[in-house]
């Protein structure tokens, strides 16, 4: 044994020796994807290292903000739906009063997407976990400046969808063919002679879900206010929060 | 995992069959050879903590603590092991929100990461917002297609970097994805977006050719393939040389086992990707020999 041991030293120099210049080579891969379970333990320093992060953001996002009276989720209808409509109605009471002081003008429609309504809002109180559930993102609410014509492809892009994108300041009724009954910005039909700003945010001005209506514009505002601070400043001036289905997106039923 | 071998007809799989039994020849052998585990994330976005035991997709997975532990144990099996991300450290859960990435890149200092990428996500506080949050981080970052000319980040990103373990060479360069379209300009400011794959070709040349490196590794937030003609890690690797192994992100793509593609030269590139939110821990280990101990194609790859 001991012997055999000595040989294979000698050897394994000799070959070493032999070789010092050769450049090295790959000569073998092995590759896997090893899952992180909790049949791995956590390390004690390291969670203790992270609890009071952890602790202040839980403190934080249980402050109450207000209170909803009932659970609303974006299933609840369809074409409008009462967290769509207060989604909607928040941008635009929220955002009005900086855009007029900003841009002397007023603002005529706010347009989000139906895909954007990440969660449910459960029925009791009302906190900050309850605005970064709904809006788990960053984007920033922008003001679009649209042409008539343009506002004309909006209406249309919701009538072909027909899907409850969270939408104010407009109504537009489908006859049960799907075909455009009546459109209306600010109770009035469309003007093709006139501009008009519409809130929406940045994903959606990008091209997002696919609106390319908002990006045919040459006049982009970013309000530099994030949709969720937005949610928040809105839930903080409420008491309640008990939005409602209305007429403002519907379909005839014949 | 299920391992498969592809190729296995390396002169250790040689001797090991031919000679087998004369256990003299083969222990010689590894005293020769190197061992080299690379282990890497990518688009951990601020997922500190496991998600959640009732989440529908990843219940109960992940978690910054656990992967610590992993970690230790891989490095005391081997300690020539090097750690890599592959970007999109931030923006996902709170911590970012409250933090800004400071939690984040002090908890990848503590699993002692070497190195990692920028990914598009790593600008959402704006380049200033990432620059604020850099001395918290005792890590590289290796980004050789951002050009950081007239912004805050100049001279602290690196273009490349070699790590050298048990005598092996690493050369590590990074590849970011195209800012514009993605991230607001205001937030991403005068950084120069190059192409990837000239860059890769200066990288390749300067680390195999010119530094030597035995093994050459790619950091990429290109994204692992595209519908249309995006570029993408598949295509990189197919379009350049001398890349032995492709770290991904941005795509969240989940692979089985590492991606095997010919290079320009119809030599294997490994490209890899590990899903997101630190859900899974990549690992790849490399065996090297001195060149002679080789055959022509030999290279085995066991995924």
């Amino acid at each position: 044994m001991k012997l055999f041991l000595k040989a294979s030293c000698i050897f394994a120099v000799s070959i070493f020796y032999s070789c010092k210049d050769q450049a090295l080579a790959v000569a073998k891969i092995e590759g896997e994807e090893i899952q992180v379970t909790d049949t791995i333990s956590s390390n004690a320093e390291l969670d203790q290292f992270i609890a009071p992060y952890a602790e202040h953001i839980n403190k934080e996002m249980s402050t109450t903000l207000a209170y909803a009276p009932k659970s609303l989720s974006k299933s609840d209808a369809k074409y409008n739906t009462a967290i769509g409509n207060m989604e909607a109605d928040a941008v635009m009471e929220m955002l009005t009063p900086i855009f007029v002081s900003r841009m002397n003008d007023s603002l005529d429609v706010v347009l989000l997407n139906y895909g954007g309504i990440r969660a449910s809002i459960n029925k009791g109180d009302v906190t900050t976990k309850t605005a970064y559930n709904i809006m788990p993102f960053e984007n920033e609410a922008v003001v679009v400046k649209l042409s008539g014509k343009t506002m004309q492809e909006l209406f249309q892009y919701l009538a072909k969808n027909q899907t409850a994108h969270p939408l104010a300041g407009a109504q537009l009724i489908l006859n049960a063919d799907g075909s455009i009954q009546k459109s209306l910005i600010q109770k009035k039909p469309i003007d093709t002679n006139l501009t008009y700003y519409v809130a929406t945010n940045d994903y959606l001005q990008l091209g997002g879900d696919h609106m390319d209506f908002l990006a045919k514009t040459d006049t982009v505002i970013n309000m530099n206010y994030k949709l969720r601070n937005l949610f928040i400043d809105y839930f903080k001036k409420k008491d309640t929060i008990a939005p409602v289905r209305d007429q403002r997106f519907i379909k005839l039923e014949k | 995992m299920k391992r498969k071998t592809f190729i296995q007809n390396t002169t250790a799989a040689g001797i090991l069959t031919g000679i087998g039994g004369l256990g003299l020849l083969s222990s010689s052998f590894k005293t020769a050879r190197k061992h080299i585990t690379i282990l890497h994330t990518n688009d951990v976005h601020s997922h500190i903590q496991p998600f959640p035991v009732d989440d529908a997709k990843y219940p109960n997975l992940g978690g910054v603590s656990r992967r610590y532990t992993l970690i230790e144990s891989i490095r005391k099996e081997n300690p020539n092991t090097l750690l890599l991300d592959a970007g999109d450290i931030f923006q996902g859960t709170p911590f970012f929100n409250f933090y800004g990435g400071e939690l984040e890149f002090k908890l990848m200092s503590k699993l002692k990461y070497d190195a990692a990428t920028l990914g598009n996500h790593d600008f959402d506080n704006g380049i200033d917002g990432l620059n604020a949050q850099l001395p918290h981080a005792n890590f590289s970052f290796i980004s050789s297609n951002y050009n950081f000319t007239n912004t805050v980040l100049d001279g602290k990103v690196k273009d490349y970097q070699i790590f050298t373990k048990d005598g092996v060479k690493i050369g590590v360069f990074g590849l970011g994805i195209e800012l514009d379209g993605l991230v607001s300009k205001k937030n991403y400011k005068e950084t120069k977006y190059l192409n990837p794959v000239e860059i890769a070709q200066e990288m390749t040349k300067k680390l195999k050719q010119e530094e030597k490196c035995d093994l050459v590794i790619c950091l990429s937030h290109l994204g692992y393939s595209y519908k249309h003609n995006k570029i993408s890690d598949l295509k990189l690797a197919e379009q350049t040389k001398d890349i032995d192994l492709i770290i991904g992100g941005h795509t969240h793509t989940f692979l089985e086992k590492p991606t095997i593609v010919e290079n320009m030269i119809g030599k294997k590139v490994l490209v890899n990707q590990t899903g997101w939110a630190g859900v899974n821990l990549g690992r790849i280990d490399f065996y090297l020999d001195e060149e002679n101990n080789i055959s022509a194609d030999g290279i085995a790859i066991e995924v």
